[in-house]
């Protein structure tokens, strides 16, 4: 076979991974733009703040983006505390075994299970069994179950990339395991949980299957944890699906984009700061 | 002259590898005890057989006692933490958390519980000068130990170390990655040190042994060959094999 160039493969690597790189970006930034250019003249304070009128062919969006706060809210509240001490768990305070590469390929199975069947568990489950309803508790807890496993191994992942010999010199220096996971692990491997959160508040605002079994569709505000709620997401779904009202959708997704951002960038704000606090 | 360790009939396995062979000798107090030999001897599992580091690893098993102060320190109801707390561990690699070089220097006080700003402050200080770091870092205790250069990381670890107020000092070959100058202000400091505490050498440089220990054993394949004043040990040895060893010929 011919050998070619070395030179020629360089600069064909560098042609082939830029041009990915760029191509997504470009998919990225046309379903923004998209977006943003169909809903932003939709977007005014009053659509942020009104009362949804004739199924939302009129009026605002109020009550959606409550639900879009507190659903994913409580949801990351339950399982957030869940997946850390689990992964802790299994990373610190277990031996490799066979029951822990079997609680591991278990919750990789979850993760990759399709969230309306979350919503079917959640509907027989939450909604009839224990007789919550439709609720923002039902939709937040099955949320929670539905995001656990990604909490649980992307935590996991980062545990485990803190160096070795950082847990050997916690302990020889008279730290007992937990007191090694608190001053040592966990701050360490705090940017990686951290991802992990984010990945799940994404998945939780965007749901719309699990949520719609579990909290329901209703327009009102609700006024306690034992109301249903609907989503922007679902509201973007009921509207567009429903033929309601094609201006409002977009500008309910435009709504749900931008909501999603400021999360992000508020959330690597936060990190970056706790991590330039520690290394100064 | 007391004795700190006394080694019974000490015998290591991990999984149905035997790591150290019948180990029968005493460590005494407030010396610098030097072990020496090649790669493979069972040295670092012999040290970290004293602060029970070896626990942190799976399928290891043990025979014979480890007493130290007369107490068995391998007891069931032993308490681990802390006889850590008392038997400190400085490690090859400088390994400083990633934290301010003072953060370094509390961490074992704070663990037991010391609040007390200015007893800390105090404790750095006097660490960091024992450690003969003080005069380098001083005036920049808030930045991070990682920033330091390796010569100054080690003594950072050291001074880690006796914030703890240890009894007991063990030293895993420290100074296998530093240069001749940061090796030479760590041995001006265990050879300060060892007025207060115990000290353990583990090292590969047979030199440093010879400048530093006050007595010398010789480790080959998990057995003790031989074990005697370093000056002895050095001139005069009574074992082919550490002759062999000290002179170059193998290891």
């Amino acid at each position: 076979m011919m050998r070619l160039n070395p030179r020629y493969v360089q600069r064909g690597a560098v042609f082939v991974l830029g041009g990915a790189t760029v191509l997504t970006l470009l998919i990225l930034i046309f379903i923004i733009f998209f977006i943003l250019e169909k809903g932003l003249p939709v977007l005014t304070l009053n659509f942020l703040t009104g009362n949804p009128e004739d199924l939302g062919r009129k009026g605002g969006i109020f009550p959606a983006i409550i639900g879009s706060i507190i659903l994913p809210l409580l949801a990351i509240l339950i399982a957030t505390p869940l997946g850390i001490f689990t992964s802790v768990y299994l990373s610190e305070y277990t031996r490799e075994s066979k029951l822990t590469r079997l609680i591991r390929f278990g919750t990789d199975c979850l993760a990759g299970i399709p969230s309306i069947i979350f919503g079917l568990f959640g509907y027989i489950f939450f909604v009839i069994t224990l007789e919550m309803g439709w609720s923002i508790l039902s939709g937040a807890l099955t949320l929670a179950v539905m995001i656990l496993p990604t909490i649980i191994r992307t935590s996991e992942e980062a545990i485990r990339a803190v160096p070795k010999t950082y847990r050997e010199v916690s302990f020889s220096l008279g730290a007992t395991g937990w007191q090694t996971v608190k001053k040592v692990i966990l701050p360490n491997a705090l940017p990686g949980i951290v991802t992990g959160i984010m990945l799940s508040i994404g998945r939780s605002i965007g749901e719309t299957a699990a949520v719609i079994f579990t909290a329901g569709s209703s327009l009102r505000l609700p006024t306690s944890i034992f109301d249903s709620t609907r989503t922007m997401a679902v509201h973007f779904y009921i509207l567009a699906r429903e033929g309601i009202s094609q201006e409002n959708a977009y500008g309910t997704a435009a709504t749900l984009i931008i909501a999603v951002l400021l999360v992000n960038l508020t959330a690597y704000w936060l990190m970056n700061r706790f991590i330039a606090k520690r290394r100064s | 002259m007391t004795t700190k360790f006394q080694i019974h009939n000490f015998s290591f396995f991990f999984k149905d590898q035997q790591i150290l062979k019948n180990l029968e000798f005493q460590i005494p107090s407030n010396e610098i005890f030097g072990i020496i030999g090649p790669a493979g001897s069972g040295k670092t599992t012999f040290l970290r057989a004293l602060n029970r580091m070896n626990d942190l690893e799976t399928e290891i098993s043990h025979k014979g006692n480890i007493l130290m102060d007369q107490n068995d320190i391998y007891t069931d109801d032993f308490d681990v933490v802390s006889h850590r707390k008392k038997v400190g561990m400085v490690f090859a690699m400088p390994v400083p958390l990633p934290m301010s070089i003072y953060e370094n220097v509390v961490y074992g006080p704070r663990l037991s519980g010391i609040k007390d700003r200015r007893a800390l402050d105090g404790l750095v200080e006097n660490s960091l000068k024992a450690a003969f770091l003080w005069d380098e870092v001083k005036d920049r205790l808030k930045t991070s130990g990682m920033r330091l250069s390796g010569g100054q990381q080690q003594r950072l670890c050291l001074a880690r170390v006796l914030a703890m107020q240890p009894e007991v000092i063990l030293l895993d070959e420290p100074c296998s990655g530093l240069d001749p100058i940061s090796t030479a202000k760590i041995e001006d400091a265990l050879t300060e040190l060892k007025k207060q505490y115990t000290i353990v050498l583990v090292t590969n440089n047979t030199k440093q042994a010879a400048r530093v220990a006050d007595k010398t054993a010789f480790f080959l394949m998990g057995e003790l060959v031989e074990l005697g004043l370093t000056k002895q040990i050095f001139t005069s040895p009574v074992k082919k094999q550490t002759n062999d060893y000290i002179t170059g010929r193998f290891g």
